[in-house]
């Protein structure tokens, strides 16, 4: 399974980035492989508005069936849903940490957004 | 002649002079275009007539028509519609109402359904037709209520006075562009300048005469007026810094309801506006010969 998790550099130690839409990077982790991947989120890190709902899709499109991030607004909580994407959330720490605090259980899975919408 | 009342800076008092202009005069239409938070009808007290709704269309994906193509999202500027493996989701808080994503949709699958988005209503007092617009609560854009206001703007040869919201953002924009003349309010304070500025760009921009009133004179400072003098802005009224005239403000009182002395005042700002936006005329017919 892929675990896609937002960072501000493109290693597993860098550290988690806590926005979802405007993060940095996103790192794909494939869980049997232990094999990762950075993918650049430059684009929607710019967008004008709309970025959480792209960066949505890009998840789903990397295949990522989890998401580890800080936060989630309702535009992007609405599109990670419906691509069937579960979100969880972590403090500031690196990625690798997060990943294994989730395949541990030790991380929080969120219902709704947990952030208002913003412009 | 439609005019503008505009101001950049919030509270120099764009509501206060628009409704004295309108009441001033025999005949005029009223434009509150601070649909967001509508108040010259506070110092109107109109007589209210009628509402309209102001619909705006919104994207419904049929997902059954569908073959996720893409063309709709790569066609919209603001991110509205975002095409999952399997289903569209439309943003209505995006949306900018364009038609370009079920213009361009191969499989017609997606219709425009109309959602109100706010209203305008239609008020009476003696020959004043104040035309408010209000938009509903938690919806975003601005913008398409001014332009209905400016569609009834369009029916007439009367004079017409849009109060303007604060700011010079793409709602005062809405509210400048075509307009004859704009009329800027400001105080005589750093805050009151540094926004003035802003909005004199905004005018200049979209080619408009401007004139300024300055309210509240007497507090602040002189830098104002030295540069309405550099940027040659004529200062068409002064309006001093005055408990009595807040009072009666407070009371839901214009001032040339409350002071009638006002009521030429505002006469001669109106035929100086005239004379200013005449020579603009001229001068533009003069350019586009050459």
């Amino acid at each position: 399974m892929k675990i896609g998790v937002t960072a501000k550099g493109e290693s597993l130690d860098s550290m988690l980035d806590e926005q979802f839409g405007r993060a940095e990077k996103f790192i794909i982790y494939e869980t049997e492989t232990g094999e990762s991947e950075a993918v650049d989120n430059a684009q929607n890190l710019q967008a004008m508005q709309g970025a959480g709902i792209q960066s949505a899709q890009k998840i789903i499109e990397l295949g990522a069936r989890v998401l580890i991030t800080g936060h989630c607004g309702p535009k992007a909580y609405a599109t990670l849903k419906a691509g069937g994407v579960k979100i969880f959330t972590g403090d500031r720490t690196t990625v690798k940490k997060a990943i294994d605090d989730y395949l541990k259980g030790g991380l929080k899975e969120i219902v709704a957004p947990d952030v208002e919408s913003h412009w | 002649m439609k005019v503008v009342i505009a101001s950049g800076k919030g509270g120099t008092g764009k509501t206060l002079i628009a409704t004295s202009l309108a009441l001033s005069l025999k005949k005029a239409f009223l434009m509150d275009c601070d649909v967001e938070e509508p108040n010259a009808h506070l110092l109107i007290s109109p007589h209210w007539q009628l509402t309209k709704e102001v619909l705006l269309p919104f994207p419904q994906v049929e997902t059954a028509l569908c073959n996720f193509c893409q063309k709709c999202q790569r066609v919209c500027r603001f991110g509205a519609i975002a095409v999952l493996p399997d289903q569209v989701l439309t943003f209505p808080e995006l949306c900018h109402s364009c038609g370009a994503c079920s213009l361009l949709c191969p499989r017609k699958a997606i219709r425009e359904e109309k959602q109100a988005i706010g209203e305008i209503r239609f008020g009476i007092k003696s020959g004043i037709i104040l035309i408010e617009g209000r938009l509903q609560v938690g919806k975003p854009m601005a913008a398409p209520i001014i332009r209905e206001l400016k569609r009834e703007a369009a029916k007439t040869n009367q004079i017409v006075i849009f109060d303007a919201p604060p700011g010079t953002s793409c709602s005062v924009i809405h509210c400048l562009h075509g307009a004859d003349y704009a009329l800027l309010v400001t105080e005589p304070t750093p805050f009151g300048l540094n926004d003035l500025i802003l909005a004199v760009g905004v005018a200049r921009k979209l080619d408009l005469p401007v004139g300024l009133i300055i309210n509240k004179a007497g507090i602040g400072d002189t830098e104002v007026y030295r540069y309405a003098q550099e940027q040659n802005l004529p200062v068409l009224l002064e309006i001093p810094e005055d408990r009595k005239i807040a009072e009666a403000y407070s009371r839901g009182k214009s001032l040339t309801e409350a002071f009638p002395e006002y009521k030429e005042r505002f006469q001669m700002v109106l035929e100086q506006m005239y004379l200013q936006a005449e020579e603009s005329v001229r001068k533009t017919a003069g350019n586009s010969k050459r």
